[in-house]
C-alpha cells in the first residue's frame, strides 16, 4: 500500500469508529485525540480494525506510533508495503 | 383499606417511556391496542432462518450519537430511548434534578447472548483466532449493561442495576423501584424492563426445540393466547421504563399521576425449570391483593401473562379462576396477542398499555381469539374487540417466568 492508500485506510477506520465526526479537516500532524473524541477503547478499535482488515499486528509498545495520521503512516508504511489496497 | 401508607410512602407512576413493536410512545401503543393493530412481522435471524417476531422501529438517534450507538448494545439503546422519553413525559425539570438521588432498575430476561453470539459469529470468519475477539465484549455483556448505559447517557450517579427475572422482569423492575423509594435509597426511580431478545438466534432455536415457538402464515395471527390453535411464543423486543416517585413529591411538583402502585408480590414455584405452577401463581396474586388491601372483586382489569403456549395459558387460567372465580366481574386481556412476548420488557409494557384505561375506561382486548380453548375459559376475557367499562379504578398485572418466578403488580387510579 502507498502512503495515500494507508491514509485512506486509516480514515475509513476512523469514520467507522467515530461516524459523527467531520474528518475532512483532520490535521495529519496533530494527534487524533486532540482533534476528535477518541478514548482508549476507540483507540483499541483502530488497532483491531487494522488487524482485521489488513492482518497488521501492532504490539502494545508501538501504540504511541498511531497517535496522528503522519506518525501512523510512517509506522505502517514498511509494515503494509506488501499489502494490496 | 387502600394503601395504608403516609403520602411519603405511597408510590406513584408519573412518567412512561416505551418502545413496542406497535408503537414508540404510550399514545401510539394505546391507539394500536384499541385499533387491534399487531406489531408482529416476518423476521429472519442467523442460522434459524425465517420466523416471526415483534420488531421495534424507534428512533435510535433521538438520544444517542452514532458513535455511542455503535459502542453499546441494543438493550442499552432501548433503555436509553425509554428512559429519556419517560423523563420527558414526567415533565421533570431534569437539569435541576439531583442525579445522585435517581435510581435505575431495569428488568431483563437475559443479557449478553446477543453480543456473545455476534462475537463468536465474527470470530468464525477469522478461524476462531482469539486475537480477533473484541475488547467491547465485556462492557457490552456485563449484566448491568442496559441500566449502566442509561446512567452514562443521562449522567445519573445514583444506583443502577438490572434485575434478572426471566419474563417476570418488567414487574420486578417496577417493584424494585417502589421498594427503593420507600427505603429512601432514591428520590426518583427509573424502572421497568427491556428486551433485545430477537437479536439472539438462540432464543428462537431454544423455543423451537422446546416445541414452544409460534408459527403462522400471517405473522399478525401468530401470537394467539387462549386460542385453541395457539402453537407457541412470538419473541419480541421492546422496552418500557416508568418514572416512579413518592406521592408527596409528585404532588408537590404538580406532576400528572398515572396511578399508584398499591400492591405487589413476587414468589417462586420451586417446581420446574419451564413449567408454571398455578397454585404458586394464585398465591402470588393473593399476596399482592392482600398487601393492597383489596379483594379480587375490586380489580377491574387483569393484564394476563399468557404467552400462547399450549400448557402455560391453561395453567394461568387455573390460577385466575381460583382467585377471581368465574362471575365475569373482573375483565381479562392480553397484550402479547398484539406485540408478542417482549421478555424482560413484557410486564412493564403490558402494564403501560393498560394504564390509559383509567381515563378512557376501555379495556383493550386479546386478539386472535378465533376458537377459544375451553381449558382457557375466563368469563371476563375481552375477546378481539375492546370493551367499555363504567369505570376503571384498579389494574392487576401478571408476569411470570422460567425457573418458576412469579410477579404481580397492582396499580390504582389516584
Amino acid at each position: 500500500m502507498t502512503t495515500a492508500e494507508i491514509q485512506k485506510a486509516i480514515l475509513d477506520i476512523l469514520a467507522s469508529i467515530a461516524p459523527d465526526e467531520d474528518l475532512s479537516k483532520l490535521d495529519p500532524q496533530v494527534p487524533f485525540r486532540d482533534q476528535m473524541e477518541l478514548d482508549s477503547m476507540d483507540f483499541l478499535d483502530i488497532v483491531m480494525e487494522l488487524r482485521k482488515r489488513y492482518r497488521v499486528q501492532i504490539p502494545e509498545e508501538d501504540y504511541p506510533a498511531l497517535a496522528s495520521m503522519n506518525s501512523s503512516v510512517e509506522y505502517l508504511l514498511p509494515r503494509m508495503k506488501d499489502i494490496s489496497a | 383499606m387502600i394503601a395504608p401508607h403516609p403520602d411519603c410512602q405511597r408510590i406513584v407512576i408519573t412518567g412512561v417511556g416505551l418502545t413496542a413493536p406497535n408503537g414508540n410512545s404510550l399514545k401510539e401503543l394505546r391507539e394500536s391496542l384499541l385499533a387491534g393493530r399487531s406489531g408482529v412481522t416476518r423476521f429472519e435471524t442467523r442460522y434459524f432462518g425465517e420466523t416471526v417476531a415483534g420488531v421495534c422501529q424507534f428512533d435510535e438517534l433521538r438520544y444517542q450519537t452514532r458513535k455511542v450507538l455503535r459502542r453499546g448494545t441494543r438493550a442499552g439503546s432501548v433503555g436509553i430511548y425509554c428512559a429519556n422519553e419517560a423523563i420527558r413525559d414526567a415533565g421533570l425539570d431534569w437539569e435541576n434534578v439531583d442525579k445522585s438521588a435517581v435510581g435505575i432498575y431495569v428488568g431483563v430476561t437475559e443479557h449478553g447472548n446477543v453480543e456473545t453470539e455476534q462475537e463468536i459469529h465474527q470470530l468464525k470468519q477469522y478461524g476462531y483466532d482469539i486475537q480477533f475477539w473484541s475488547h467491547h465484549h465485556n462492557p457490552r455483556t456485563v449484566a448491568n449493561n442496559p441500566a449502566g448505559e442509561i446512567s452514562l447517557n443521562l449522567g445519573i450517579t445514583g444506583p443502577h442495576y438490572t434485575l434478572g427475572a426471566a419474563c417476570a422482569a418488567g414487574n420486578a423492575g417496577i417493584i424494585q423501584g417502589a421498594q427503593m423509594l420507600r427505603l429512601g435509597e432514591c428520590d426518583l426511580a427509573i424502572c421497568g424492563g427491556v428486551s433485545e431478545s430477537i437479536h439472539t438466534f438462540g432464543i428462537f432455536a431454544s423455543f423451537h426445540s422446546q416445541g414452544a415457538l409460534a408459527r403462522h402464515e400471517d405473522p399478525t395471527k401468530a401470537s394467539r393466547p387462549f386460542d385453541a390453535d395457539r402453537n407457541g411464543i412470538v419473541v419480541a423486543e421492546g422496552g418500557c421504563l416508568f418514572i416512579l416517585e413518592r406521592l408527596s413529591d409528585a404532588r408537590s411538583r404538580g406532576a400528572r399521576i398515572y396511578g399508584e402502585v398499591v400492591g405487589y408480590a413476587m414468589n417462586s414455584d420451586a417446581y420446574d425449570y419451564v413449567l408454571p405452577h398455578p397454585e404458586r401463581q394464585a398465591e402470588c396474586i393473593e399476596t399482592a391483593l392482600r398487601r393492597a388491601g383489596l379483594e379480587p372483586a375490586d380489580i377491574d382489569i387483569v393484564s394476563t401473562h399468557a404467552t400462547g403456549t399450549t400448557s402455560g395459558d391453561v395453567q394461568e387460567c387455573l390460577a385466575l379462576r381460583r382467585v377471581f372465580g368465574d362471575d365475569g366481574r373482573t375483565l381479562f386481556n392480553n397484550t402479547k396477542s398484539f406485540i408478542g412476548h417482549a421478555m424482560g420488557a413484557a410486564g412493564a409494557l403490558e402494564l403501560a398499555g393498560n394504564l390509559p384505561s383509567f381515563d378512557d375506561r376501555v379495556c383493550h382486548a386479546t386478539i386472535n381469539l378465533d376458537r377459544p380453548d375451553p381449558e382457557c375459559s375466563l368469563k371476563g376475557l375481552v375477546a378481539n374487540q375492546p370493551r367499555e367499562l363504567p369505570k376503571v379504578d384498579t389494574i392487576l398485572n401478571n408476569s411470570f417466568g422460567m425457573l418458576g418466578i412469579n410477579s404481580v403488580v397492582i396499580v390504582r387510579r389516584v
